[in-house]
This record gives C-alpha cells, sequence and structure tokens, in this order.
C-alpha cells in the first residue's frame, strides 16, 4: 500500500477544503469497500480524510412523512431504525441483504452509494480494465462474466453495481443531498449514477470534491407496503446475481400505483421504468406482470455465461409482483 | 502540503489506553497482534470476508482487518483478551462456556472471530434488531432460532465447518441470557 496522509474532518466545510487541497485525497467513510482496495493496489490516494465522525449520522422524520438519513449513519443503524423497517421496509430489509454484522456496523450510508464493483477484473491490478485503467479494455466480456450486467453496459465495461441499499432506494424516489464547493445540491439517485458509455471510471455525477451529506426518502405512502428480494449463490453473506425492490398499490383491481427497481443487473441500481409503464392503469395479475418483465427485459444484452439473469429477472419481477398483490393491505 | 504518513494516536483496548507511533497504513488487527501483543484476534483473509479478526468497537462488532488503527483511536475496543473474565482467574463469558460445552469448534482459528461476534449478536438482538432472515422487518419480537442465529453469524466462517455446535452454542448462550 501505498504511504498517505490522514486528516480528521471536524465539519463539512473542512472536510471539503482538506479533500481539495491534495489532488489524490480520497474521503474515509467506514473504510469497508475503501480500505481493501487500497490493499489491493486498486486505490492508492495520498491523502484520507477521515469523514465518519462528522455529526452527519441522524436518521430523522421530515414534515412529509419522509426520512433524512444522514451520510454517516451506519448500514447497521438505518436497518435497525423503527422508521425506515415500518415505513420502508424495502429499505430495511435491503440493508439487512447485503454484507455481514461486522462490515455493516462500520459502513456509512454515502460510502454504500459509492462502493466499487467486485468485477474480478476491476479488483485484480494485473489485468485490464476500463474502469480502473481507462482504454486498457475489459477482458470480462470474453471471460468471467457470469455475474455481469445485461442491461445498460457497454462495449468498454459490463460491470454491475454491487449495492442492495441503492435498489431499495431507487425504487422509491430517494434523493442525494451533497455539499460541493460552491454550495449544496440535491440529486435524484435515478440521476446520481452516470450512464456507462465509453466513460466508465466516471461512475456518478458528483463534481470534485463533493462530499455526499445525507439521503431523503420522499413521504410516499405506497414505500409502506415495499419488499426487497435477493438471489444469490449462497444464502447470506454475498453479493446478489439478482434482486428487486418493488412496491404495488391496486385500486378495484387497476394497477394505479408501482415502483420497480432491479439490483446486479446493470453498472447502477435499475429503476425498470419499462416495467412500470406497462403496469400502471393494467388490470392486476400474471399475465400484467409477465408482459411488464418482458417489457423491461427486451433491452436486455446477454452475454455467454450470464443469459441465465433474463429468466432470473423475469420470474423475481412476476413473483414479487404477485406477492405484493396478494399481501393484505394493499 | 506537508504530508505525515504516521501519528501518535492512543489506542483504548481493553479498558487500557496505550499510545503508538503507527505508520497511518496499520490496520487495528495488525496494530492489536504486532504492536499490542494481543494475538487472540486471528488474521484470516485479511479483506473483510472471513470474520477470524472480529473485535468489538464501541461495543459494536467489526472486522479489524479493515479498519484502519488510526481512525479507531480514541474508541474503545475489546478484543477476545478482554471478554469474560479468564485472564483474571474468573469466570468465563457464558459464549465462551457455550462453545466449550457444546464443542463449537475444531482447529479453533475462527473461534475468536465467533466469539466477538456472537456476543454482539446477543446484544444486537436484545436490541430488537432484525436480520435478513426475520419475516417481518417491522417486527417488535423477533425470536433469536436457528436460521436467525446462522444469519447473523454468517460473517463468521470456519473452514472446518464447526457450524453446527456453533449454532448450538450461539443458540444455548442466548437462552442462558434471556
Amino acid at each position: 500500500m501505498r504511504e498517505f496522509g490522514y486528516d480528521r474532518a471536524t465539519d463539512v466545510a473542512g472536510a471539503i477544503a482538506l479533500l481539495g487541497a491534495d489532488p489524490h485525497a480520497h474521503y474515509l467513510g467506514g473504510g469497508t469497500n475503501l480500505v481493501d482496495l487500497m490493499k489491493l493496489g486498486v486505490e492508492a490516494p495520498t491523502r484520507l480524510v477521515d469523514v465518519s465522525r462528522l455529526p452527519l449520522a441522524g436518521i430523522e422524520v421530515l414534515p412529509d412523512g419522509g426520512l433524512r438519513i444522514g451520510s454517516t449513519a451506519s448500514n447497521s443503524d438505518i436497518a435497525a431504525h423503527p422508521d425506515v423497517r415500518r415505513r420502508f421496509p424495502a429499505v430495511a430489509q435491503a440493508v439487512l441483504a447485503g454484507a455481514s454484522g461486522q462490515l455493516r456496523n462500520v459502513a456509512t450510508a454515502g460510502g454504500n452509494l459509492l462502493q466499487r464493483t467486485r468485477c474480478p477484473y476491476f479488483t485484480d491490478v494485473t489485468k485490464p480494465c476500463n474502469k480502473r485503467v481507462p482504454g486498457t479494455g475489459c477482458p470480462a466480456r470474453d471471460g468471467e462474466h457470469h455475474n455481469h450486467a445485461i442491461l445498460g453496459a457497454s462495449v468498454q465495461c459490463i460491470a454491475t453495481h454491487p449495492s442492495d441499499f441503492a435498489v431499495g432506494l431507487v425504487a422509491l424516489d430517494a434523493r442525494v443531498t451533497v455539499q460541493e464547493s460552491d454550495g449544496p445540491r440535491e440529486i435524484p439517485l435515478e440521476e446520481f449514477y452516470r450512464p456507462v458509455g465509453s466513460t466508465p471510471e466516471r461512475e456518478t455525477v458528483l463534481g470534485p470534491g463533493a462530499l455526499i451529506t445525507g439521503i431523503v426518502l420522499p413521504g410516499l405512502p405506497i414505500a409502506a407496503r415495499s419488499r426487497y428480494r435477493k438471489v444469490r449463490e449462497r444464502a447470506s453473506y454475498a453479493f446478489a446475481i439478482g434482486s428487486i425492490a418493488a412496491a404495488l398499490h391496486v385500486t378495484d383491481g387497476t394497477v394505479t400505483e408501482v415502483r420497480i427497481a432491479l439490483g446486479a443487473v446493470a453498472s447502477r441500481p435499475w429503476r425498470a421504468r419499462a416495467a412500470e409503464r406497462v403496469l400502471l392503469g393494467a388490470p392486476v395479475g400474471a399475465d400484467a406482470f409477465a408482459d411488464a418483465a418482458d417489457a423491461e427485459l427486451a433491452a436486455a444484452q446477454p452475454l455467454r455465461d450470464n443469459a441465465y439473469k433474463v429468466p432470473l429477472m423475469r420470474n423475481l419481477i412476476v413473483t414479487m409482483l404477485s406477492e405484493l398483490a396478494e399481501a393484505p393491505g394493499r | 502540503m506537508e504530508r505525515a504518513t504516521a501519528a501518535t494516536i492512543t489506542l483504548t483496548v481493553n479498558g487500557v489506553a496505550h499510545s503508538l507511533d503507527i505508520d497511518h497504513r496499520t490496520t487495528l488487527l495488525d496494530a492489536l497482534r504486532e504492536r499490542l501483543d494481543l494475538t487472540g484476534t486471528k488474521k484470516g483473509c485479511d479483506h473483510g470476508q472471513c470474520g477470524a479478526c472480529t473485535v468489538l468497537v464501541e461495543g459494536r462488532r467489526a472486522d479489524s482487518c479493515l479498519l484502519l488503527a488510526v481512525a479507531v483511536a480514541g474508541k474503545a475496543v475489546t478484543t477476545i483478551e478482554g471478554i469474560g473474565g479468564a485472564a483474571a482467574g474468573e469466570a468465563l463469558h457464558p459464549v465462551q462456556q457455550a462453545f466449550l460445552d457444546h464443542d463449537g469448534y475444531q482447529c479453533g482459528y475462527c473461534t475468536p472471530g465467533q466469539i466477538c461476534s456472537a456476543v454482539a449478536v446477543l446484544d444486537e438482538h436484545a436490541a430488537g434488531w432484525p436480520s435478513a432472515v426475520t419475516g417481518d422487518v417491522g417486527a417488535e419480537e423477533i425470536v433469536l432460532d436457528e436460521p436467525e442465529i446462522r444469519e447473523r453469524m454468517s460473517g463468521n466462517l470456519c473452514r472446518c465447518g464447526a457450524y453446527v455446535s456453533i449454532v448450538a452454542a450461539v443458540a444455548d448462550a442466548a437462552g442462558a441470557q434471556s
């Protein structure tokens, strides 16, 4: 690991100033991903600005019934919070589906959004990778890609975003609050991650030195009946091969409100807008659910070893919507 | 900009404050083992995937291999040496006794991490925290049954495969505590 300087920020403005003073500085939150990437040589910051003790760990109820989750709140505190559990269950379930108890205690909300892909070529510095070293190529396309993207990928990169939390958030219209050098900014999470295109190394729309200060969940009544489901290769403590967060409201047999997001299928948490469009106003039932899944997955571009994800996601969408339609109090 | 790459920090471990000159790159795990001779905490994968290095920081379990010692400065760390009273000739922690009673190990390498993790699992359950297998994530009462214990302990791998006995030990300790 390369030697680095270390500063502990005491306020947001100070953190941004410290970061701006060193062109190769990184913010340090819980470090559960960054420290590992530094050990692997994937990241080599010359300075860490520790933001983990900034007074941003609170989780508060907003006047509209929504929630503000501070960016340094631990994953554990988010999942244990009574208002998250009762009013945004998909978010609590998504957080609990990720990592282990030890990691969730340390990992922060902001860091969860900014964690890097677990693509084996990205984390192996002896291999080419367009995301790690732009222009070097992507061995995953013809190599090990059984857990890579089927939606929204590009020739340059087929890596997936690994977060569960972000899938729950994007389904429920979460916004990211950010402090940049020229002031605060609020970004819908759906627009927070850039399309991959030819610049897979540029993952978010954050400006240089920007610091995530929190996440806002709007007070959507439908969120109280949201759910998250994750499929993985072992029963626990593994990244998803496919996941879904969804909420459904039916009035007199017709879908009147629906939110669906998919995980482990793209470079970002994937809001399934095409599926939602098909469902809105449709008669509730298995046919509509299958039509919606097919509409979303029509754009899928599976590769040699990840084509299983297309029927997997279709089944996840249909099953999740069927369960939501049958749940009491829909 | 002047850039120091080492610091003098105070690390409080098992109630004792230690002043240490450390390179910023030093993990909490390496500081415990190499600088403080607290070798009960084990290095397994060194990447946060196995849980052998689990300690408690401010009472919460964490993988010490992914924590930088400089970032933990000033926080209270508890290692396996600080669990129970055996070091002072006093009684074992109920979780330690349960691992003995149920033979919850084979080679023993993962055991300090398993025990630190289990101690925290009991506290997390007592605080009402749900898990990924909790049927109703909003439930106020959660029974710490076998699926719950397996899920909550999933961050600790045991390559000998002593899981059956580990689950029994944690269940026993949970019953003794409630």
